[in-house]
């Protein structure tokens, strides 16, 4: 491939709950270490870096995705939610985070911003709820605390309460 | 080699009977469309176990298929549903079916130069019913066994029998000799659970760390069996 200039780098510019954020990327470099070590935006976590324990998961135009098995330059232009959107900017709790600290549905809370992001996208379904599909719903994120059973009746409260 | 950009290729089209899926449909757009759902009931089946909706989202139904592992879910679905692919290149368009695509492990048609820019497949008629069960160690895993099965029924016979399984081998395989057995059959019990022991004399599965082949035979003889049921509980559901 002589000749042919090699691009390593990129700008990368994503809208990052709803602010427009540009920085240098490596092409190589994932949308997790991008949003945390360049964004600065490290409540997004993780965890086993493969797709399989859910920490990671943000919201890429509004659907759930793992960010350590996508690349920052695949997200260029797209409207990324990260765990840092949910609080208002005073420190106001979102619904899901008051949910989640009434019911005790965390313990070391490292798995937690995956969850809420992924309970985030299943509100917006307007789903219609029950134990089963919650469950369904939480399957692709693990936590090694909880037993589960409290997150469970976090998000079960909050689809009957018809939450956002 | 990234074709996320790429525009045009992220549709889930209905023409009539027909469904087509573009190289970028993903998981989660077919699994939502209640059209496709509601006629071919195995593919929601199929998507409730394919991974979780993060990777539904990103994975697409034409990157499982040139992917080709073994113990997929659309693969299996492919040959069910007499599907066919579009491969598209330098050279021009050609259209194979399902059945011709898959050739070894991990292994298909597309050749140098080609991609996979379509799958499509009729929609089972009316008064068909159909149904996807896997065995996995893990909700979301790949499976160990797996089938994917269309069933028709005409007055008290069968009249068209599709049945696919996965994990079983080194490509997903078609059952045809047990899908001749049920042809002009009375669809009892008795007839199902022979059906299923038929379907997997001729499979080779392997050992593997997970599962022996034996195992592996008898879990795929119990998810045919699961499966032929609970098609043909949907074949008498929408006469």
């Amino acid at each position: 491939m002589s000749g042919v200039p090699v691009i390593d780098r990129s700008l990368v510019t994503i809208r990052a709950n709803g602010v427009t954020l540009s920085a240098e990327a490596d092409v190589r470099m994932t949308l997790a270490d991008f949003l945390r070590d360049r964004l600065g935006l490290t409540g997004t976590h993780l965890g086993c870096e493969h797709g399989v324990c859910g920490s990671c998961t943000v919201l890429l135009d509004g659907r759930s995705v793992r960010s350590c098995l996508m690349l920052a330059v695949q997200a260029d232009g797209a409207d990324i939610e990260t765990v840092e959107g949910l609080a208002t900017p005073e420190g106001g709790l979102h619904p899901i985070q008051e949910a989640f600290a009434r019911h005790h549905a965390l313990q070391c809370g490292f798995c937690t911003p995956g969850f809420l992001m992924t309970v985030k996208e299943y509100l917006a379904e307007k789903p219609a709820g029950g134990e089963a599909e919650v469950r369904e719903r939480l399957s692709g994120n693990l936590c090694r605390c909880t037993g589960y059973q409290n997150i469970v009746a976090a998000v079960s409260e909050l689809v009957e309460e018809g939450q956002p | 080699m990234d074709i996320n950009r790429v525009g045009g290729l992220g549709y889930v089209l209905r023409e009539g009977d027909l469904v087509r899926l573009g190289a970028l449909a993903r998981h989660r757009d077919v699994e939502l469309d209640e059209g496709i759902g509601s006629r071919c009931p195995m593919i929601t089946d199929a998507m409730a176990v394919l991974g979780h909706v993060a990777i539904r989202n990103r994975g697409t139904v034409a990157g499982s298929l040139a992917h080709a592992d073994p113990s997929a879910e659309w693969p299996a679905l492919a040959l069910a549903l007499d599907a066919e692919c579009t491969l598209m290149g330098a050279s021009g368009v050609r259209t194979i079916p399902a059945g011709q695509f898959f050739q070894g492990f991990m292994t298909t048609a597309i050749g140098p130069g080609e991609m996979l820019t379509e799958m499509r497949f009729g929609l089972p008629p009316p008064g068909s019913g159909s149904a996807f069960v896997e065995v996995a160690r893990r909700h979301g895993d790949f499976a160990q066994a797996g089938a994917a099965v269309v069933l028709a029924v005409d007055g008290d016979e069968i009249s068209h029998a599709r049945i696919a399984l996965l994990g079983l081998g080194g490509t997903p395989l078609r059952a045809i000799g047990a899908e001749e057995g049920l042809i002009g059959e009375r669809p009892t019990e008795e007839v199902l659970r022979s059906a299923a022991g038929l379907a997997v004399e001729s499979m080779q599965p392997v050992d593997d760390v997970h599962a022996s082949a034996g195992y592996k035979r008898q879990v795929g003889m119990v998810v045919v069996r699961r499966a032929l049921a609970a098609a043909l509980g949907r074949c008498q559901a929408s006469q």
